[in-house]
């Protein structure tokens, strides 16, 4: 077999396994790979700005298409850079492959220039990693990391591959399906389960739906199933941050997010319910509140393709390991199979049309100044016809974005959950863009977010990519100030944002559109100017500068115990529930 | 405020990997990252052609705990199966220590006379010490280790736990 360097066998699997982006920044360990990336046309690089950038970008391109994101950075602070993205695509399940390059072979151990022990760093913010010390094992090392970085729960997977291994000569030939071993996914639910499950739902007087991102990394299929669900059983349906689009947010069964932040009848409905369908979701701590407190009258069926998330925070009645489309699919079938008819749910709907009545969302408006709630509503309406896929950075503009933006589709919701990464909405609009270069893209941020990453706003120029950014600007980091309000008596420390940026500036700057909002006469006509310009726009929407994001369940709260609206803030916390944060 | 730590009880794992570098820092140091503890760890490599390690970890937890300690670790990529031998029932659980003692007189007797009582071989001698090599379930080697300390106990070097289930299925 003809021998090929590390590098073009690198670039040979990566096309083999369907890659045809890859985000990165080139540095002394990679420039091998950067040589081989020169002379083909089958994979197209897209340069960040900075190294985490392109770990956001790749996790964009992974939430909106579903392929996995593809990541190329140097040895040492490349690595390092990265790290954050790659924490983020293991807590929120990102499919994600990042090679990176290091130092020679028989530098390794030396404290080298640039050496950093990338797979000693990233073993634990992984779902697995490999440094490839021969060139032959290159191919085969890069196909099993797609593999495992695509099946089972998905995550990100690091490659560190040292520099002369790059140079080197070796083989490469394209295996068949990977056979790995010791890792054998487990998507196909166990049916007799399933056939329980069916019946508990078919027997249940106030069922409710508790879904996830674990819908969305299921596939497109997976959202229709849960729709079909829906359909046979008439339940009610709440989901997480991440399965935001699995059900269309028009759909009547919808609640709302549930959680935190989540609406006040999905948190109800969740406490009251004798049956909770938990499918693809975790029972992370800000969707149960206080744990003792968590339905309490519930029998809980928990459908998870990783059999660890099971029994991690809230014990359930009937674990399902498997992908959850399989699963929906299985049930619906067996659902028609056992001729079940649609129960008679309506004592149920009408305590939750009760909670419904609440009008949770509803937000106090008077004076010129534009609510940002109503600021993320008119963007929405102005928006929705075009299908936007909407990206945001971590905080109170992210919240509202979930609350009030509407979403019908899978894929169109891009949103830093588990980690909680400031940063993130800028790139993975980026990342998103790059996929659907057609599709509207925006990024909801806020000013303190949108400035972590504010580097990538190059990347979009040199790319010509029409990306939107809708700041919310309340010139402080709002979910900080607003916890300080509730639990430290408003000393609002080290949470203004001082010596802001003129956001409109610095958009010219680099080469975008700049749209300042100032009043709330202006904050339509300036979204439709966003809209009507065909290149990449910020828009700086300044907004209440006090708003709080409500609802809220406190820190060590039940999910009875929401805050609906400010005047109910009491100001301070025990130390117990401060240290739930 | 306080912290309040969970009531907690051991646990031997026996869990079977591919013999990949990297394989024991990844499985101990997920124990550190999720806060569960290591009493004793092993680990070496067991089949013929060098490409499956065992491990055997002696870990404290609570039975939703230990649950999660199985589960964390069946899902890393290179872990083939984790078996809770306490869990499984009948298994062999065996500890060897080299435990080095010195003295004259009266004590280095009493010393010979108890590692009789606990079947330690003596496998180094001089005029003034003994190292004995003391095999058996942990609370005998701890027990004898023990005893020793009143006879001149100098220092001890100890393999932690090694277990197996009982019966021809393999663990």
């Amino acid at each position: 077999m003809a021998e090929k360097s590390g590098s073009e066998i690198l670039v040979e699997a990566l096309v083999d396994c369907g890659v045809e982006i890859v985000f990165g920044y080139p540095g002394g360990a990679v420039l091998p790979i950067y040589d081989t990336l020169f002379g083909q046309k089958k994979i197209r690089h897209i340069l960040c700005r900075h190294e985490q950038g392109a770990a956001h970008a790749a996790e964009g391109y992974a939430r909106a298409t579903g392929k996995p994101g593809v990541v190329l950075v140097t040895s040492g602070p490349g690595a390092t850079n990265a790290v954050t993205g790659i924490t983020d695509a293991l807590m929120d399940s990102i499919p994600m492959v990042v090679i990176t390059g290091q130092v020679a072979t028989h530098l390794i151990g030396t404290d080298a220039f640039q050496e950093a022990d990338t797979v000693g760093i990233t073993r634990h913010c992984t779902k697995h990693n490999y440094l490839v010390k021969d060139p032959d094992k290159v191919g085969s090392t890069i196909q099993e990391a797609f593999f495992i970085a695509t099946t089972g729960r998905p995550g990100p997977v690091v490659v560190d591959i040292p520099k002369d291994v790059q140079v080197a000569s070796g083989t490469y030939r394209k295996s068949g399906p990977i056979a790995h071993k010791a890792y054998v996914p487990r998507d196909k639910p166990d049916t007799k389960l399933i056939e329980q499950a069916v019946e508990m739902l078919a027997e249940a007087e106030r069922p409710i739906f508790y879904t996830g991102g674990g819908i969305i990394n299921a596939g497109p299929g997976a959202s229709q199933m849960l729709r079909e669900l829906v359909r046979l059983t008439g339940a009610p349906v709440t989901s997480t941050l991440m399965g935001l689009g699995a059900l269309p947010a028009t759909a009547p069964e919808w609640l709302g997010m549930l959680g935190m932040h989540g609406t006040y009848e999905a948190n109800m409905a969740m406490n009251r319910a004798d049956l909770i369908v938990a499918i693809g979701a975790r029972f992370d701590d800000r969707v149960t509140g206080r744990l003792d407190a968590f339905a309490p009258e519930a029998k809980k069926i928990h459908i998870d393709i990783d059999r660890s998330s099971i029994n991690k925070n809230v014990s359930v009645d009937l674990p399902i390991v498997g992908d959850a489309g399989r699963a929906m699919e299985d049930m619906a079938k067996i659902w028609k199979a056992k001729q079940h008819k649609k129960r008679d749910l309506g004592d149920w709907w009408r305590r939750i049309e009760g909670w419904r009545a609440t009008r949770c969302l509803d937000f106090p408006e008077d004076g010129d100044e534009i609510m940002p709630q109503r600021a993320i509503r008119a963007l929405f309406e102005a928006t929705k016809d075009r299908k936007p896929i909407i990206s945001t950075e971590v905080g109170q503009h992210q919240m509202w974005a979930a609350q009030h933006f509407g979403f019908d589709a899978p894929n169109k919701w891009l949103t830093s959950g588990g980690l909680g990464t400031m940063g993130y909405g800028l790139p993975a609009a980026i990342g998103a863009q790059i996929a659907f270069p057609n599709a509207l893209v925006i990024d909801i941020a806020g000013e303190a977010s949108i400035q972590m990453n504010i580097q990538e706003l190059g990347t979009a120029s040199q790319y010509r990519l029409p990306v939107k950014i809708f700041i919310l600007n309340n010139e402080y980091m709002g979910m900080v100030r607003q916890w300080q309000e509730l639990t430290y008596s408003s000393r609002y420390s080290e949470s203004y944002s001082d010596a802001l940026p003129d956001f409109v500036a610095l958009a010219e700057a680099y080469g975008w559109k700049g749209i300042r909002i100032e009043g709330k006469q202006e904050l339509e006509p300036g979204i439709g100017e966003m809209l009507a310009h065909d290149g990449p726009v910020l828009v700086d929407c300044h907004v209440s500068k006090l708003a709080n994001c409500f609802p809220m369940i406190p820190s060590g709260a039940a999910h009875t115990e929401m805050i609906l609206q400010a005047n109910e803030v009491s100001g301070t916390m025990d130390d117990e529930a401060k240290a739930l944060v | 405020m306080k912290i309040r730590s969970p009531d907690t009880a051991p646990h031997t794992l026996s869990i079977l990997v591919d013999n990949e570098p990297g394989i024991l820092a990844r499985i101990a140091g997920m124990f550190t990252a999720r806060g569960y503890n290591i009493e004793s760890l092993t680990v070496t490599d067991v089949s013929e052609d060098s490409s499956v390690s065992r491990i055997t970890i002696v870990t404290t937890g609570s039975q939703n705990v230990i649950e999660q300690i199985i589960t964390q670790t069946e899902r890393m990529p290179p872990v083939y199966r984790v078996t809770d031998l306490t869990e499984l029932g009948p298994h062999v659980e065996r500890d060897l220590a080299l435990v080095k003692v010195a003295g004259t007189g009266e004590h280095r007797i009493e010393a010979l006379r108890l590692a009789d009582v606990f079947r330690a071989r003596v496998v180094d001698s001089t005029t003034e010490s003994f190292v004995f090599e003391v095999t058996g379930a942990s609370e005998k080697v701890d027990s004898f280790i023990e005893l020793m300390r009143e006879v001149g106990l100098v220092e001890v070097a100890r393999t932690g736990v090694v277990a197996i289930g009982r019966g021809k299925e393999a663990s």
